[in-house]
């Protein structure tokens, strides 16, 4: 029998030939990705206790996310903590706030295609967008990995989504996400392995695919996964990252699926997810002209430099509707340094956005910008649950970035393709 | 096992579980406002060895594992659910918190007393008077509630790579 692309990495990280979905095996973590919330302020005191170090300090990656920027004193505290354990543990690879763990791994080039890799978030899927099998863990399953190197898997089923045709101007990754959450849920991955197929995933850009990916969380799965391409290649390339083997991971012709999921991108229209979870997505026709208080463009699933390139395009020559705020908080210092360079920053500030520096921020309820009661607000993030972005009683509606920022301008929920006609 | 049953609908989350805003508090403080979106008293009424009973997908969202712990620090015995979140799965077992699948409608409602045997998976509703049977625990998940947790079974190792001796 043949095998999927996440069977073949879990194989070899096994050390086995073949695995079956449904066996429980030990693997050797090729990658382990940890940040400031989930990482060393919940490890370093057990780590201590048990007189343990890091396997390997050179598969892992640091990163300071989530209470970046904030200036309080126990997230002072949280930060210096991070430091101090990284220079203990002789951790090369750490990135002190300088974007989200999802966005600047990749971006520094330590996700290859073949990974078996571990993330202390649960967002880690988004490292299937180059072709690992990359999935989230809490602290203490993330604790045993950082000193054994190893951890278990019930090897998953491979669910295959397919999507084809081509999406149309106004309509891009994160719409597709949320078309999946409604049609199938939030349990519609069933922590299975998810492979996404299709001309209109193959044509997406890297960082689109990530998008897409990433939202594999939301759909309930352990990781979602795309076959590497040369699209993937150059990428990697570009980060810095080596790759020895340019091909040959794709899955088996004769490999097993649980279900295959058919989408068609030719008729997707821009979805909107109502309060409070991402498989209340609809059309936005079913929705527009909803009253927004607080507009939010940030997060790894939504600030990345096409995201940000996607509100520019909507907001040059337009302003942010008085009386309302749009936020900006860009996924990583190098995103910001980019779109500095290619003008789309001074198109965002210009329009009346707000900046804020680079981390997970309000998007999981840290810092600067979370929402006061009752406020409605449209996010590019990828979830909405009650409560996530502050108070109890605000309301979280999810977008592409191109919604928000026409949503931004109008100060209701708006179909951007009104701002994209020729 | 036994204790009295909280129910609770689908795809309860980690954000109302262990919400972010309060993330940065101490376990004892966050667990004061476990499940508070949904259920304001919760976290005041529950009692040591009661159970949280849910739908589908219970524990979906974030990876953080105080979702897992805030319960544990309740002293909830155990939750049984249609479905699990993934990652929150694996976060129960690894703090020492059982997580029970069962599949079928359950004929158990808020307030019952229920009695668990984690290794057959016999739920008694003591108030009713039934059985029902949830899906046996792996052995490897089973044998993290026996030790403790994934700290219990790290600490019986001997040989922790270390490379001070690499």
């Amino acid at each position: 029998m043949g095998q999927t692309v996440s069977e073949k990495i879990i194989s070899k990280a096994a050390g086995l030939t073949e695995v079956k979905p449904g066996d429980v095996v030990t693997c050797s973590v090729d990658l382990a990705m940890i940040h400031d919330s989930g990482g060393p302020r919940r490890v370093k005191q057990i780590m201590e206790k048990l007189g343990a170090n890091v396997w390997d300090p050179n598969k892992v990656v640091l990163v300071s996310d989530h209470f970046a920027h904030n200036t309080d004193s126990e997230s002072m505290k949280i930060l210096q903590l991070t430091r101090d354990w990284a220079k203990g543990q002789k951790i090369d690879n750490f990135y002190d706030q300088e974007g989200i763990c999802h966005i600047v791994t990749p971006e520094r080039g330590h996700l290859l295609p073949g990974m078996f890799a571990v993330g202390g978030d649960s967002h880690s899927p988004t490292g299937g967008a180059f072709g690992c099998f990359m999935f989230g863990v809490g602290s203490t399953d993330m604790l045993g990995i950082l000193v054994t190197g190893k951890t278990w898997v019930k090897v998953p089923e491979t669910i295959n989504i397919n999507w084809s045709g081509s999406l149309k101007q106004g309509v891009v990754a994160k719409d597709m996400a949320l078309r999946m959450c409604a049609a199938l849920g939030m349990n519609g991955g069933a922590y299975q392995a998810i492979q996404y197929t299709g001309d209109a995933v193959q044509s997406l850009s890297m960082t689109e695919r990530m998008t897409l990916c990433n939202m594999s969380a939301e759909l309930g799965a352990q990781t979602g996964i795309i076959a590497p391409d040369e699209i993937t290649y150059e990428y990697i390339r570009e980060a810095g990252g080596h790759i020895e083997d340019e091909n040959n991971l794709i899955s088996d012709d004769d490999a097993n699926y649980l279900i295959k999921h058919e989408f068609s991108a030719n008729d997707l229209e821009p979805q909107v997810a109502t309060p409070h979870s991402p498989a209340n997505s609809t059309e936005i026709k079913n929705i527009e002209k909803v009253q927004v208080d607080k507009f939010y463009i940030g997060a790894c699933t939504g600030a990345k430099l096409v995201d940000l390139s996607m509100a520019a395009k909507i907001l040059k020559n337009n302003k942010v509707a008085a009386g309302k705020q749009l936020t900006v908080a860009p996924a990583s210092s190098k995103i910001y340094n980019q779109a500095s360079e290619n003008g789309v920053m001074s198109i965002l500030t210009e329009a009346g956005a707000k900046l804020l520096p680079p981390g997970c921020g309000a998007c999981a309820g840290y810092g600067a910008g979370v929402l006061e009661n009752n406020e409605v607000c449209l996010a590019s993030t990828a979830r909405n649950f009650q409560g996530r972005m502050g108070s109890s009683t605000s309301h979280v509606y999810l977008g592409s970035p191109y919604t928000v920022a026409a949503s931004a301008v109008t100060g209701t929920i708006t179909d951007p393709r009104e701002f994209l006609e020729d | 096992m036994s204790g009295i049953v909280w129910k609770f609908g689908n795809d309860i989350n980690t954000d109302v579980l262990a919400p972010g805003i309060y993330i940065k508090e101490p376990i004892q403080v966050l667990a004061t406002h476990c499940l508070e979106s949904i259920d304001v008293d919760f976290a005041n009424k529950v009692k040591v060895g009661d159970f949280v009973l849910a739908g589908e997908n219970f524990g979906i969202g974030s990876s953080r594992e105080q979702a897992a712990q805030v319960l544990k620090e309740l002293g909830v015995a155990a939750v049984i659910a249609k479905s699990f979140g993934g990652i929150f799965y694996r976060n129960a077992f690894n703090l020492g918190l059982p997580a029970v699948v069962i599949k079928k409608e359950s004929n158990i409602d808020a307030g019952d007393c229920i009695k668990l045997e984690l290794e057959t998976g016999r739920i008694n509703n003591q108030t009713k008077g039934v059985e029902i049977f949830a899906e046996i625990v792996p052995d490897n998940l089973l044998g993290l509630i026996k030790t403790g947790g994934l700290l219990g079974q790290l600490e019986k190792l001997k040989n922790i790579p270390n490379r001070e001796y690499q």
